[in-house]
């Protein structure tokens, strides 16, 4: 059903999420209340439909009975008496008041008759059959007040039945197109939330990454600028050229490293021979050369003043 | 609700009738019958002479009427007219069918009486069923 995976137009935000679960809520009690209504509803109804269908097989009965009091009393006070009591009519005695009664929101209108001033039928049948039209008048009385009655139970039975339809109605609404609605709405903000963050999160990540080079970057420049700034002194100062007073700084740069691994793969160990041949960068020795470079033999591996030795 | 039509509160109101002579008699001895100033009455009597068009239009007019709050109204009568009863949805006023002397009355015929047949029992077959 496409009604199912439909949802609301909305913004993705957490405000909107806020928002879409307080509707959520209101909706699911709303649905709540409604079909309490609607169960209240059923109930009254078919207590009426139970009271119409006893009051209208009662109904037959009584005008039955009414009909034929109003036979007696024609065949006691003759046939003229209908154009009597037709020509005696002027205004209403019998009406009926309506007033309304609240049942679960719903307003039903109650009807109740009652008699209002006399009616000019006193002195009808005075000649003859008085009683029997006083008798029939009874009986018609009797039959309004049973119609009455119906007519109460069937304007209620029509309004609960409208009523209960529009509850019923509404319940199913709230059940099958709002509630899956804001549900549907709400696992999509909540989808699009996370993929935000994860956007956030990788992006963050970049950022930082990028950082970091870019600081390491400068930090290179800068030292290469000072190695630059130190051999142009030195070269100032020692007479010597540019390109050697880079070699002297960077084999000093290493300065704290006294092994090395020669070609043949033997770990060789800087040994001094004296202190004086100790305070000097072993890096200048011929020795030193030698190995870094690879060339040679163990036993060529030392000069006057240092020596390597095998481990 | 928007389309639940407003239910009048009236201190009185009056009962109208369609009907055969010997009801509407039975029912103008009761003291029901009303004449105004017009001389318009709140019933019609029915005869082999009253037209479909003529009960039509009383129906129609005592429907309309402000100051009506039931119409009763003979089976046989209603049975002409069946397609404009059966159209007619309003609470008030409330129609109500009622038998006649000469013509017995058929529950089946009636339009309200035949929706609470069915729903009662559609109702109890359905309660039956669970």
């Amino acid at each position: 059903m496409s009604g199912q995976t439909q949802r609301l137009t909305v913004v993705p935000t957490v405000t909107m999420l806020g928002v879409m679960k307080a509707r959520l809520v209101g909706a699911t009690r709303g649905h709540a209340l409604l079909k309490k209504k609607s169960d209240a509803l059923t109930v009254q109804f078919r207590l009426i439909l139970k009271k119409i269908v006893s009051t209208k097989e009662s109904m037959g009965d009584v005008m039955k009975t009414s009909s034929f009091a109003l036979t007696e009393a024609k065949y006691v006070a003759g046939e003229n008496i209908k154009h009597i009591v037709r020509e005696n009519v002027s205004s209403a005695a019998l009406k009926v008041r309506s007033y309304q009664e609240n049942i679960a929101g719903v307003k039903l209108p109650k009807f109740e008759y009652f008699i209002d001033g006399e009616t000019k039928n006193d002195l009808t049948g005075l000649a003859r059959g008085g009683q029997q039209v006083q008798a029939c008048r009874g009986a018609y009385v009797k039959s309004i007040e049973l119609l009455v009655e119906l007519a109460t139970l069937q304007t209620s039975f029509l309004t609960l039945d409208d009523a209960i339809k529009t509850t019923n109605r509404r319940v199913n609404a709230l059940e099958n197109v709002v509630k899956p609605r804001i549900e549907n709405t709400i696992s999509y903000i909540k989808g699009e939330l996370d993929e935000l963050e994860r956007e956030d999160f990788f992006r963050l990540k970049k950022i930082q990454g990028y950082k970091r080079r870019e600081v390491e970057r400068q930090r290179e420049a800068a030292k290469a600028y000072a190695e630059e700034k130190v051999a142009e002194e030195m070269s100032l100062q020692k007479g010597i050229s540019l390109s050697s007073a880079h070699d002297m700084l960077s084999l000093a740069a290493q300065k704290d490293q006294d092994w090395k691994v020669d070609s043949d793969g033997f770990v060789l160990r800087w040994i001094s021979r004296n202190a004086a041949a100790a305070a000097t960068s072993p890096y200048y020795s011929a020795a030193w050369c030698n190995a870094f470079t690879g060339k040679g033999t163990v036993e060529l591996l030392k000069d006057q003043d240092h020596e390597f030795e095998k481990i | 609700m928007a389309n639940k039509p407003q239910i009048r509160t009236n201190s009185s109101a009056l009962i109208a009738m369609i009907a055969d002579e010997d009801t509407i008699t039975g029912f103008l001895l009761a003291g029901v019958g009303n004449v105004d100033l017009r001389r318009n009455t709140n019933y019609l009597i029915v005869d082999s002479k009253t037209t479909v068009k003529q009960i039509e239009e009383a129906f129609k007019e005592f429907t309309t009427r402000e100051d009506i709050a039931i119409v009763l109204i003979s089976q046989y009568v209603a049975n002409m007219i069946r397609f404009v009863v059966d159209s007619y949805n309003k609470p008030i006023p409330a129609i109500l069918e009622i038998p006649s002397k000469d013509h017995p009355y058929d529950p089946a015929h009636d339009s309200v009486l035949s929706r609470v047949k069915y729903l009662f029992n559609t109702e109890s077959v359905a309660s039956g069923r669970r």
